[in-house]
């Protein structure tokens, strides 16, 4: 691609959380420098606790105090920005519809049309027949699906995606990851995936960040020059497994390092 | 003992369960009654027997001759009405003031503040101890008691209210942020909703705080109403006839458990099935 156009540019970004009460501070990143290219899959991996949903929450303009500047790419259509929330985070009193076309009625669309605009990604991940059904009767794999749903039906430029499928089996994680990369190429969407798990980044993305321990900062930028599309026996081939160990071998030190990652990693 | 047998005992596929008989369908209903039924006969031939003390126990049969007398009276509508009167006012007045205000100090950090130290202290105050005064303030009729019975649902009510907009699962607020939704589009979809099954607890409680302050209200100082019917009969040893002033105010609950019941299963269709519920 020769006329690459930045859908994320993120400079000298820093995060402090306060104490309500004792107005303690602690730092959960720091200096963080990160530009994602319009239709890019950029996957951060770290320790847990090292603040990587705090940087996607950034991003995502849930916490506005942050030191640095952020600038997103703004659309002409669709939103900026939207977020795939860590374990599905439906909302259980509406129906699969109902929570797909949300972001819609959000922004003023009468619900009968929001719900009819919601039906093509509803089909795009596989969920058609389920419209009608509230999120208990959903698998976990399947709530997952309504919450990429969710985040598609608002046209972002870009997905923020918080360790989607960290709670999800094995067998049904490695079926989604395939199904997200499927995806993705139909919506051509920028993408910014969290995760702590190495393959799965790796598997996914053209760039693989890897963050330290907390104060979260940026260890390494890491290009995964892997073929696409990629099939899942692509995680046996030897460049594959020398990515990993790459990653390993930078996270590893991080996990000795500090207390273990404290309290609430939301 | 039949011959030992070496070969596998052959087990046949389950079979098709047959579509549940009356019986089945209405379990819950049968065993409920039985047990009320055979409590009424095993008290009324006992009572027979002279077991039972006829005087202080009254029987079944009696008390429902004591009903059917009553009915008749107009004396027994008058004293109805008053107490259904005391009742429905003071419990939907509450209803109407506790749920708006404590969504409403649920959303609005400074009201709460505001509002805490009254709700502490009126709620830990035994409602009962208020009645002398009210009676003061409001007299011997109905309006005192509507004012028990206004206090008890009230803070049965707005306390959980309170809690329930407070406990809103901030994820869920987050993605409802995270959409750009509307501080009034984020309390209609998500603090409304997730609030509703502790408005629900509130108002199960509120009904049997509300029963109470009738009665206690009746028992205590009025002209009129069931309660003071109980005291009546009370008075001249009709234990027959208390006991059906009793059984009104237990149905009265029940019915009102019962309403709250359809109402919850309205509102909560989104959740899991209970079982056996
Ligand atoms: N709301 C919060 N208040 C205070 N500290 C928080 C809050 N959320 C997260 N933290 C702390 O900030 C650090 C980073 O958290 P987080 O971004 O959730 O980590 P990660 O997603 O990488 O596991 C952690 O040490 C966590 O305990
Ligand atoms: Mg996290």
């Amino acid at each position: 691609m020769t006329d690459t156009q930045i859908a994320l540019d993120a400079r000298a970004v820093q995060f402090y959380y306060e104490d309500p009460t004792t107005h303690e501070r602690l730092l959960a990143i720091e200096k963080m420098d990160l530009e994602i290219n319009v239709g890019e899959f950029v996957s951060i991996v770290g320790p847990s606790g090292c603040g990587k949903s705090t940087f996607l929450k950034i991003v995502n303009g849930l916490l506005p105090t942050y030191d640095g500047e952020i600038s997103v790419l703004e659309p002409d259509h669709g939103r900026a920005h939207a977020m795939v929330f860590q374990d599905s985070a439906l909302f259980p009193w509406y129906s699969i519809v109902s929570n797909v076309a949300y972001g819609l009625t959000c922004q003023g669309v009468p619900k009968k049309e929001a719900h009819a605009r919601a039906m093509p990604f509803i089909e795009m991940v596989g969920l058609t027949g389920f419209e009608t059904k509230y999120p208990y009767q959903l698998s976990g794999g399947m709530q997952q699906r309504a919450n990429l749903a969710r985040a598609l039906t608002v046209d972002p430029e870009i997905l923020l995606m918080d360790e989607p499928f960290a709670a999800l089996d094995a067998q049904t994680r490695e079926l989604m990851q395939a199904e997200l990369l499927r995806i993705w190429h139909q919506a051509q969407k920028t993408v910014l995936f969290i995760t702590h798990q190495i393959d799965e980044a790796i598997y996914l993305s053209d760039r693989v960040i890897v963050m330290s321990a907390r104060p979260g900062r940026i260890l390494a930028d890491i290009r995964v020059d892997l073929p696409r599309p990629r099939e899942l026996k692509i995680k046996r081939s030897p460049a594959f497994v020398a990515l990993t160990d790459q990653i390993w071998s930078l996270i590893t030190p991080q996990l000795h390092d500090d207390a273990p990652a404290t309290g609430v990693a939301s | 003992m039949t011959a030992a047998s070496t070969s596998l005992s052959r087990r046949s596929a389950p079979r098709r369960r047959p579509p549940p008989n009356w019986f089945k369908r209405h379990e819950r209903l049968v065993f409920a009654v039985a047990g009320v039924v055979a409590f009424a006969l095993i008290w009324e031939v006992g009572s027979r027997l002279g077991v039972i003390n006829e005087l202080f126990f009254s029987r079944p049969s009696a008390i429902a001759r004591a009903g059917f007398e009553e009915v008749q009276l107009p004396r027994f509508w008058v004293d109805f009405q008053a107490s259904a009167t005391e009742f429905s006012v003071g419990y939907v007045i509450a209803i109407v003031s506790a749920i708006p205000l404590g969504l409403a100090a649920g959303w609005y950090r400074r009201l709460q503040y505001t509002l805490d130290p009254w709700l502490n202290f009126l709620n830990s105050l035994p409602r009962v101890a208020l009645l002398p005064i009210l009676i003061i303030w409001f007299g011997l009729g109905v309006e005192s008691k509507i004012a028990v019975v206004f206090l008890g649902a009230f803070f049965s009510i707005i306390i959980p209210t309170i809690q329930g907009v407070k406990t809103t699962d901030r994820r869920l607020l987050d993605v409802a942020n995270s959409f750009g939704a509307s501080r009034a589009r984020v309390f209609l979809t998500v603090v409304g909703p997730a609030t509703v099954p502790f408005i629900i607890t509130g108002l199960r409680l509120g009904v049997a705080r509300a029963l109470i302050g009738v009665v206690t209200g009746e028992l205590f100082a009025a002209t009129t109403g069931l309660g003071v019917m109980i005291s009546r009969a009370s008075a001249s040893f009709q234990t027959d006839r208390l006991l059906f002033g009793v059984l009104i105010f237990t149905f009265t609950g029940i019915l009102g458990v019962e309403a709250i019941r359809r109402v919850e299963n309205y509102f909560q269709r989104w959740r899991p099935a209970k079982q056996g519920a």
